[in-house]
């Protein structure tokens, strides 16, 4: 391993001095439902990280970007979360290399290196449902967006990163070579492995700001997977919303968006003079004032109707700009308000290929539970990476959003026991309920990961509430201490 | 910790053979739920486990003796030594006959021993335990007893008030570290402390204790009665007059 000792730090806390306690705040995910307090420590330099590394106690410690995590992979009660969101400085782009990279801090969101490099003709490679992580929260939770079927997740385009370490040491790993072993651990490693501190990523070349986009409703279920797999490859981009609250013949119907990215020559005249432009409209920020039960079956029912029904039944080639074909939710800040002060969960599982009839029945409990989901979305994922524990396996994915209600916690068990059996498994960055034990039979190379754990933090330094949960916090004994 | 459905990956119960701690292990009850059963090494005990494992739970069994101050430390070491405690339910305690309670001192001190200073020193372990893994519910068993102290049970209900009184100011002290403290008044229980005894009016079961346990928790509360009617009974009697009270077939 290449040791990079932390050149000249100065601790923001001498040693010997008293440590004021940082006071507890409460954390919680994106889906509002399960948090904890937290002492949270504002990052701005290596210096600082180590120092709050330094200063934990056996709580530990764990990195936290924008909370996009749905549920409780960025919270650490009792502990500490260090906030890296101040290390936000894009330290270098180089256009000319092929591929043309970007070395960043790893608080450096999304949507900011997206803002920067567009004019570039530089595209981030790989978008999930919001810019609103990230980038040292992209590999951790080694997002994916609608383009997983043909150039793979986050992790795929890291050509290296910066971790800290339990042992204070900031180390540069990458994808082959001594530190493959790590690196990968680290991709989809939620915060466990060590601090993602800085990046680089391979980044992708275009003409356009903007895509053309192909939309047909499908009837049900059968067409939609059906179609899906017939055209996926003619996409670079795919993905569908389905009606997850229509029962019987139209089961699962569907919108289907598939585009690529477009030329400077597929624009119109007008959006040639400046085609690397970035909209990105506001329509404000939800204020809190949402009951809860705001999703109940007439607004559900209504929404899921008006969404297919506003679709065109078929359109080709329509151009899109970015806000219309990745994140249409980004509008809205705050979103996450909606489902009111009890929260939501995201359930998102994938199960392989082969098992279509278990994905369906997967489908049928949902729709037939009486839990009300309006954001559902079904997507094909391509091949996996080298990651112990990353999410996507070639197989369908499917991701509700569920308001936190009596009885959800035995659908979602329900849901577990099909997925499990059908070799699948549920992204962690959005679940805030697995057990552990269901948790080990959905990712068979979880020893892999904690052989990796054990050696770079053997007393479980770095911690969450999820690896509490999971029964990954005692990297030793594999218990939840 | 508790996760986003409201499921706890963790219990102990403290007094684990008690009918009500049962009751309240069984709703819970999932697979790989962790449970401590905390009691006297009995029979008991070990059928309690038994049951608990039948369920799929991860059972572990700890000795835990009341009167015996100098071995709390360890009893909730040991209880913590797997890892975080979600909810640490306080069910032990002890009824005693009410006319010889008063009357023999021996009696008199086991009940207050049982009853109050060793919950008050389990409740303090705990409580520092929760407090630094700032998250957690002690769900506390207190009784209707304790609300207005009665003659025909006094010995038994000064336990419960001073009990009661400790669990709802632990709860106050814990708010600020993400602790929650469930302070439990049920009335008449038909549970094996009560066997052989006349049912009083509103009289409920441990089932019926364990159900309101584990709303009390979903919803956040910090005080309940069981049956919930018993609330403004009590307050009732708590202002009657006591020349009144003490003609009150109570």
């Amino acid at each position: 391993m290449s040791d990079t000792a932390v050149p000249a730090i100065k601790p923001s806390v001498p040693e010997e001095q008293p440590v004021i306690p940082q006071p507890l705040v409460e954390l919680h995910g994106w889906g509002r439902a399960s948090g904890t307090l937290s002492h949270l420590a504002h990052i701005d330099s290596v210096a600082d990280a180590v120092s709050a590394l330094r200063r934990s106690d056996d709580r530990g410690v764990v990195p936290r970007g924008l909370g996009r995590s749905y549920g409780d992979a960025a919270q650490n009660a009792g502990g500490t979360a260090l906030d890296l969101t101040r290390m936000n400085r894009i330290l270098s782009v180089d256009a000319s290399s092929e591929p043309a990279t970007v070395t960043v801090q790893a608080g450096v969101s999304l949507d900011l290196l997206m803002r920067a490099l567009l004019p570039f003709g530089l595209w981030v490679p790989v978008l999930p449902g919001t810019r609103q992580v990230t980038v040292g929260g992209a590999i951790a939770a080694d997002v994916h967006g609608k383009n997983h079927h043909t150039q793979g997740s986050f992790g795929n385009h890291v050509l290296s990163l910066e971790l800290l370490m339990a042992d204070g040491k900031v180390r540069t790993l990458t994808p082959d070579g001594d530190t493959k072993a790590l690196f990968w651990a680290t991709i989809g490693g939620m915060g466990l492995t060590g601090a993602i501190l800085a990046a680089t990523v391979a980044m992708q070349r275009t003409e356009s700001a903007y895509f053309l986009v192909d939309t047909d409703r499908t009837a049900d279920i059968d067409d939609l997977m059906a179609r899906m797999s017939q055209e996926d490859e003619n996409y670079t981009y795919s993905v569908a919303w389905f009606d997850a609250v229509t029962k019987g013949r139209h089961m699962g119907r569907a919108v289907l968006t598939r585009g690529n990215k477009a030329a400077v020559a597929d624009l119109p005249v007008k959006l040639k003079r400046d085609p690397l432009r970035f909209v990105a409209p506001s329509l404000g920020t939800l204020p809190e004032i949402f009951p809860n039960r705001m999703i109940n079956k007439a607004t559900a029912k209504a929404f899921s109707t008006a969404w297919y029904f506003k679709a065109p039944k078929h359109r080709t080639g329509e151009l899109q700009n970015i806000t219309q074909f990745f994140h249409p939710l980004d509008m809205v800040a705050e979103w996450n308000r909606v489902y009111g002060p009890n929260g939501f969960l995201q359930y998102q599982f994938v199960v392989p290929f082969d098992e279509a009839e278990a994905f369906r029945r997967c489908l049928e409990m949902i729709v037939n539970s009486g839990h009300l989901s309006c954001l559902n979305v079904l997507k094909r994922f391509g091949a996996g990476n080298p990651s112990p524990l990353s999410f996507p396996m070639p197989g369908w994915t499917l991701t509700v959003d569920l308001p936190i209600e009596q009885g959800l916690d035995k659908l979602c068990d329900a849901l577990d026991t099909e997925v499990v059996g059908a070799g699948g498994r549920v992204y962690l960055a959005k679940d805030s309920r697995l057990s552990a034990s269901t948790f080990r039979k959905m990712y068979p190379r979880l020893d892999e990961f904690l052989a990796v754990r054990r050696e770079v933090d053997p007393t479980g330094m770095f911690n969450s509430d999820l690896a509490r949960r999971l029964e990954l916090s005692n990297p030793t004994t594999g218990g939840a201490a | 910790m508790i996760n986003a459905v409201g499921a706890p990956q963790s219990l102990l119960l403290l007094g684990g053979t008690s009918d009500i701690a049962l009751a309240i292990a069984r709703k819970y009850a999932r697979s790989g739920l962790r449970v401590v059963v905390a009691a006297r090494p009995s029979d008991r005990r070990t059928a309690a486990a038994t049951e608990l494992k039948g369920l799929d739970c991860d059972v572990t069994e700890v000795d835990l003796d009341a009167r015996d101050h100098q071995s709390h430390v360890a009893t909730i070491d040991q209880a913590f030594s797997g890892g975080d405690i979600d909810i640490a339910v306080i069910a032990f305690g002890l009824l005693g006959d009410p006319e010889q309670a008063w009357h023999d001192p021996d009696l008199a001190l086991e009940l207050a021993e049982v009853n109050y200073t060793a919950p008050v020193h389990l409740g303090v372990l705990l409580g520092q335990r929760m407090q630094a893994q700032a998250h957690g519910w002690i769900v506390a068993l207190s009784s209707v007893a304790g609300e207005r102290v009665r003659r025909s049970n006094f010995v038994y209900g000064s336990t419960k008030a001073g009990f009661d009184g400790f669990f709802m100011g632990l709860g106050e002290a814990l708010r600020d570290y993400g602790v929650h403290v469930l302070v439990v008044r049920p009335g008449f229980v038909k549970s094996k402390m009560t066997s052989g005894l006349d049912e009083a009016p509103l009289a409920v079961t441990p089932d019926q204790v364990a159900e309101a346990v584990v709303d009390g928790v979903k919803s956040k509360r910090e005080l309940v009665w069981v049956p919930g009617p018993l609330r403004v009974v009590m307050s009732g009697l708590r202002h009657v007059p006591r020349p009144l009270f003490r003609r009150l077939p109570l």
